[in-house]
């Protein structure tokens, strides 16, 4: 029985809060850095940046598709921007510049998109970006980036920063589960493993990797021993960590807050046709679009709290052969 | 290279740049002739007078930068490039071709010297914003050269660009409008019209310098003018005409994108020998 304290998630920072946080400590060490907003500082936490570097900071008015050519354009230039608005406005309203400026000629331009799934609650599905990641992924050349929390968004800044290539980072509104301590280490691509277990994998990115702790606690106690792997990286996949996941527990849950059937969750099935099939469940948004609530009435509503994970893990075992 | 700022000399190059797109895309069979040819003294110009660069030394990194954000008239600018030694002559008649350096719009990876890859209109102005607000930060004297065709200066984004260069008085900025009136589907008074364009990009803050852009004594004073802008940047709106040089292209919607024949390229090459 593994200690209870590996299932101690307290409540730490939001993960946007935590990229205003990395963002200024780069800034002080690399004169390169700069950043762009689109009139959301004080939401994506550009302003600390801002307010620091006033000359390395730049202010695009509501005019996100300009502010990502612009990144893109400072790019060629020699600079490191990083770009920040919601994430339902930098990708869809930037995408085609996303495509032809950044992706294309392979430019070291910096995404972060904050807000991202349905957690910001009562704003409603115009603000949130059900779809980032799969059109982030499907972005030849990019870096995609999806971290749980804290100590995971401000070391994955830093990689970005030394990494060559335009980066994608997701971020989130609500204060979540602090998971990591300070100064864990992480590497782009290379997934890490929060809990052993040997009868199911859950794997997991963002807000859903507490959830799924949570579900893998659960599941012990009926017996259960599912391994809870978190993707931080969505792209370039873990295709190592999938293929042993698959061979070693014979049956995968990919739990995401994202369109079930656009995000991590059919990357992984990909991998998983690819080199050792194995039966799977989705947790994710199913083809739609939320509403207006609190989060955790939509993360009830919609299906992405540790019971769902559970629920689904349960499912999978049961189609093992 | 050699730089001059001769008109006769200017001229003479401009007439072999041409020659030498109307012969590319004819070679490829397909293309744009008549922007090319509308953009000729301006990219010409830029390169061999105005444009402080380097062939030898192409990522300098205080160099200006040139944005042909109307992608699709890359013929005058692949030629004009070779000219200078950016790439090499002796491959321009592939253009269009498998495994060509000379893809059909500017691409970056196949071509190093390039600053941007282009071809989908609107986006140029933004990174040539981008590239310049760099150079700010440095302290450097780079300044940013975008020619954008008139019909795609209807793109949103460019008129986003254009409120953000003025608000944040970037003056080491020129847009270099082609204005030949003529868009894929017709005359642009029909498809969307500009006018008042003056007024327009006045309005939105620029300095507004409005020259013939076929004449390169002109050209030259624009970008004199334009260099010597301060806390505002500059848009000199070229009137130009669509296949400049080629009787049957000039003013003629159908070789915006269309290729000549073998016996009209002739034609063409007798008319600018």
């Amino acid at each position: 029985m593994p200690a209870k304290t590996k299932y101690d998630l307290p409540l730490g920072a939001a993960t946007r809060e935590a990229f205003g946080k990395a963002l200024v400590e780069l800034g002080r060490t690399n004169p390169n850095v700069v950043a762009l907003d689109a009139d959301l500082s004080k939401s994506t936490y550009t302003a600390g940046f801002a307010k620091e570097f006033p000359n390395r900071f730049i202010e695009c008015g509501i005019a996100e598709a300009n502010m990502i050519a612009i990144g893109a354009g400072l790019a060629t230039a020699g600079k490191i921007p990083f770009a920040a608005s919601f994430s339902v406005f930098a990708l869809n309203k930037g995408f085609e510049q996303l495509r032809v400026t950044a992706a294309y000629p392979n430019v070291n331009l910096k995404v972060v998109g904050t807000h991202s799934g349905i957690s910001i609650g009562e704003d409603g599905p115009s603000q949130m970006s059900v779809e980032d990641l799969s059109l982030a992924c499907s972005l030849p050349g990019f870096t995609v980036l999806s971290p749980a929390d804290e100590a995971a968004m401000i070391a994955l800044v830093k990689l970005s920063a030394e990494h060559v290539g335009p980066v994608f980072i997701r971020a989130g509104r609500p204060k979540v589960a602090r998971i990591y301590e300070a100064g864990q280490r992480f590497k782009i691509g290379q997934a890490i493993e929060l809990v052993e277990g040997s009868d199911v994998t859950l794997i997991a990115t963002g807000l859903l990797v507490a959830e799924s702790i949570r579900a893998a606690e659960a599941l012990e106690a009926e017996g259960i021993s599912a391994r809870v792997i978190d993707f931080h990286t969505v792209k370039p996949l873990d295709r190592e960590a999938i293929t042993r996941a698959a061979r070693e527990t014979g049956a995968i849950v990919v739990a995401e807050e994202h369109l079930a059937d656009a995000g991590l969750g059919v990357r992984v099935a990909q991998v998983v046709a690819e080199t050792h099939p194995a039966p799977m469940e989705f947790v994710g948004i199913q083809n739609t679009y939320a509403e207006s609530a609190t989060p955790e009435q939509l993360l009830d509503k919609y299906g992405l709290l540790a019971r769902d994970v559970a629920a689904a893990a349960r499912r999978v075992v049961k189609r093992k052969r | 290279m050699q730089k001059t700022s001769d008109v006769a000399q200017l001229a003479a190059i401009t007439k072999r740049m041409r020659r030498t797109a109307i012969e590319m895309i004819t070679e490829a069979g397909s293309g744009h002739p008549g922007g090319s040819l509308s953009a000729a003294e301006i990219v010409t110009t830029l390169f061999f007078d105005v444009l402080r660069h380097d062939p030898e030394n192409p990522h300098w990194p205080d160099r200006d930068r040139f944005i042909l954000s109307k992608g699709h008239c890359c013929p005058i600018l692949y030629a004009v490039m070779a000219e200078c030694g950016y790439c090499p002559k002796d491959q321009l008649m592939t253009l269009r071709k498998l495994g060509s350096i000379y893809q059909g719009h500017p691409d970056v990876r196949f071509i190093p010297a390039l600053e941007a890859s282009t071809g989908s209109l609107g986006l140029g102005l933004s990174l040539g914003l981008g590239m310049s607000l760099a150079a700010r930060m440095n302290g450097g004297k780079s300044r940013s050269y975008v020619v954008l065709g008139d019909g795609e200066i209807q793109e949103g984004q460019i008129w986003e660009a254009a409120m953000a260069a003025s608000f944040l008085k970037v003056d080491n900025l020129v847009a270099i409008v082609d204005y030949n009136q003529i868009q894929l589907d017709g005359f642009v008074k029909d498809i969307m019209s500009l006018e008042p364009l003056g007024d327009k990009w006045r309005s939105f803050g620029w300095h507004v310098i409005e020259a013939f852009g076929h004449d390169i004594a002109a050209l030259q004073s624009a970008f004199g003018e334009a260099s010597s802008m301060q806390g505002k940047p500059t848009c000199i709106l070229a009137h130009t005409v669509k296949g400049k040089g080629v009787s049957f292209m000039e003013n003629n919607p159908k070789f915006h994108g269309s290729a000549p024949t073998r016996e009209e390229c002739a034609k063409a090459l007798q008319e600018l020998a």
